[in-house]
């Protein structure tokens, strides 16, 4: 055998093994992908976001009403009917509501009336809610859909 | 007729024949024998055959990994008692708890010591970590099982994290949701960089961790599977990879000149060679170092059986007479069952994160994402930084220098994180003066990061002066010490209802 046969038979043993290293790899790294979709689940087990508040009547004007079993503010101004959420931008507690607008019991971030930051940790301001009527005069508060704060619901 | 008697014999020998195929050295009556017993026994090998007097002194260790390890054995002896009534569901959960706790015979003795023993663990693993750290043992050749120590550290944190949820109680949910929600605050990050509804590693890890968008029965499963199976597997194979590295990096750390300062042997001391060899033994090629070493005899070792022996017996009985103790007189606690629409005020987690809830409080990625990580890379390094030789297995080394340093650190982390706490309870911070400044400029910039960028300086300012990486060292893991010591205090004591300063939870406002 001369030099060069011996030269090209070590290519192509290197090419093999390089070629085996590969398709184990990918085979391992497909089993894992495989693996590791398991636990994000593509449906998220929980009881519908939407829920209904009230007859648009209802619903106070100038105060802050706690929808009762969720997580939700409503109140209606000038502009009309509006829903804040209730769930600190921080991380997540409960905000109550005070004097001058919302405080969050857990680590002390505090809103003002419109759920903006006025103090304390929390990163950004409460989220505001998409309220919409449904087909039996009720208004409708979806916890899943954010709207810019100041979105309102008109009669 | 001679197959029968064979056989009648053979009858007769049965225990004694069974026996020998068991334990198949010698019964263990003298130190030769002893030592064949802890070579040959799969459970006993753990130990060296002889160990270094040195090492049994308790001021070398205080016992403290094997208070560790002794807490981690109660803690998986009572978590399986309490399985057999625990019921994984939010519906069952909290109730099986109270049965636990008020009908199931020594039902709730059992879950205080699971309790206790997770409180004690968690505090022997911190001192082990602290008593390594000062007697300089994460040297060479040490460093990876330094790394280990902290893998089980991080593994002791995340089962008293998952066992926390177990209960479904108020504390329970509630301390979940807010570690939830810190594994979601990267998002701080993506908002600012307006790139969350594409790239959200924070929402990832946030559904991964619930299997939900909140926490519910999805979460609690998880939190089981994690507590009770995947968290204990991984420390045991750590605890063992920990064990194992321990021997084969020459036993525990001692000094140098430690055959001079333990003086002559004592009666216990057998010889086992009465000259020094000439030649050294065994497989020199494999086994670090040359053991036994030439010209010099194994004399300043005893052997482990029963010397060692009987020290980890005492050490396992302290632990258990504590955390038996403790749970005769102490109640674990059970608030009132999880209330996903009203959050405990203030809502707490447990002591040992409370110090990082202190700085949650200012920023959630920062306090609870970016300093746990450059705290932990920081831990992982210092073998790797501090490459300097010598005063292993004294405490805090050998002269004046290191306990000044050490002394000058702990002043300094004292003061620094008094000082910003107090700033920041006084005076208030960025958002108090500027109530329109973006998230971003927090994250970077709160009390937290602030301290933490004090005590690294300090720490380079150390290296610098004393020209010693060893010293530099000493300051940021004493400063670290000192911080953690006062946030978790004042996140334990003088935090009151929505995360204010109180002198005294007589001082909360009724409500």
């Amino acid at each position: 055998m001369s030099a060069d046969d011996r030269v090209a038979q070590s290519g192509r043993r290197d090419f093999l093994t390089w070629g085996a290293w590969g398709a184990f790899c990918a085979a391992l790294a497909a089993a894992l992908v495989g693996v590791f979709r398991l636990p994000k689940p593509s449906v998220l087990p929980e009881p519908s976001l939407k829920g209904k508040v009230g007859l648009p009547g209802s619903i106070p004007e100038g105060e802050y009403r706690k929808v009762p079993g969720r997580n939700i503010f409503v109140s209606r101004g000038e502009q009309g009917v509006f829903a804040i959420s209730a769930v600190c931008t921080h991380l997540g507690c409960i905000v109550a509501p005070s004097p001058t607008g919302f405080d969050c019991p857990c680590h002390g971030s505090r809103f003002d009336a419109m759920g903006r930051v006025v103090g304390g940790p929390a990163p950004r301001a409460l989220d505001w809610l998409k309220v919409a009527k449904a087909p039996d005069g009720q208004l409708l508060v979806d916890e899943g859909e954010t709207v810019p704060p100041g979105t309102c619901w008109k009669a | 007729m001679e197959a029968w008697k064979e056989y009648v014999a053979g009858v007769k020998a049965v225990p004694r024949s069974v026996w020998d195929s068991l334990v198949r050295h010698g019964a263990p009556v003298t130190d030769r024998s002893r030592m064949e017993a802890v070579f040959q026994n799969l459970f006993l090998h753990i130990h060296p055959t002889r160990v270094h007097r040195w090492s049994l002194r308790w001021s070398s260790t205080l016992g403290l990994g094997l208070i560790c390890a002794a807490s981690f054995v109660l803690l998986v002896a009572t978590g399986v008692l309490l399985m057999f009534y625990y019921k994984p569901s939010t519906l069952l959960a909290y109730q099986s708890i109270q049965d636990i706790h008020f009908v199931v015979p020594s039902g709730r003795f059992i879950r205080n010591i699971h309790r206790w023993g997770a409180h004690l663990m968690v505090i022997a693993v911190i001192f082990h970590m602290a008593r390594v750290f000062y007697t300089s043992s994460y040297k060479t050749p040490r460093e990876m099982n330094w790394v280990f120590g902290l893998v089980l550290l991080v593994l002791t944190l995340g089962l008293s994290f998952s066992g926390y949820l177990l209960p479904w109680d108020q504390l329970a949910y509630w301390a979940t949701t807010i570690g939830a929600n810190i594994a979601q605050s990267p998002k701080e990050l993506t908002d600012a960089a307006g790139v969350t509804r594409y790239f959200d590693p924070g929402g990832v890890q946030k559904t991964l961790l619930l299997g939900s968008r909140s926490v519910g029965e999805e979460a609690l499963i998880r939190f089981y599977v994690l507590h009770v199976m995947v968290l204990p597997l991984l420390m045991l194979l750590f605890l063992g990879l920990h064990f194992w590295r321990i021997r084969k990096d020459g036993g525990l750390s001692r000094p140098e000149d430690a055959d001079e300062r333990l003086g002559p042997a004592g009666e216990e001391v057998l010889p086992v060679f009465t000259q020094a060899p000439k030649k050294s033994y065994g497989l020199m090629a494999v086994v670090r170092g040359t053991s036994p070493s030439v010209g010099r005899g194994p004399e300043n070792t005893v052997p482990a059986w029963p010397h060692l022996m009987t020290a980890e017996a005492a050490v396992f009985m302290l632990t258990l007479s504590v955390t038996v103790a403790l749970s005769w007189f102490f109640d674990a606690p059970l608030k009132e069952m999880a209330n996903p629409l009203i959050p405990e005020n203030p809502a707490k987690a447990p002591w040992y994160f409370l110090g990082l809830q202190e700085i949650v409080s200012f920023s959630a990625f920062a306090g609870g994402v970016l300093l746990p990580m450059i705290t932990l890379l920081g831990l992982g390094l210092i073998p790797y930084l501090d490459r300097e030789p010598g005063g292993v297995g004294h405490w805090l080394g050998k002269g004046e220098r290191p306990k000044r340093v050490f002394l000058e650190s702990a002043a300094f982390g004292l003061g620094a994180v008094i000082g910003i706490e107090a700033f920041a309870v006084r005076v208030g911070w960025l958002r108090n003066w500027v109530p329109e400044i973006p998230q971003i400029v927090i994250t970077f910039l709160n009390p937290g990061t602030l301290l933490t960028f004090l005590y690294v300086a300090f720490s380079v300012h150390i290296i610098r002066r004393e020209n010693s990486t060893r010293m530099g060292g000493i300051a940021i893991f004493t400063c670290f010490l000192a911080g953690f010591l006062v946030l978790t205090l004042i996140g334990t004591y003088f935090r009151g209802p929505n995360w204010g300063f109180y002198w005294s939870p007589s001082d909360w406002p009724v409500h």
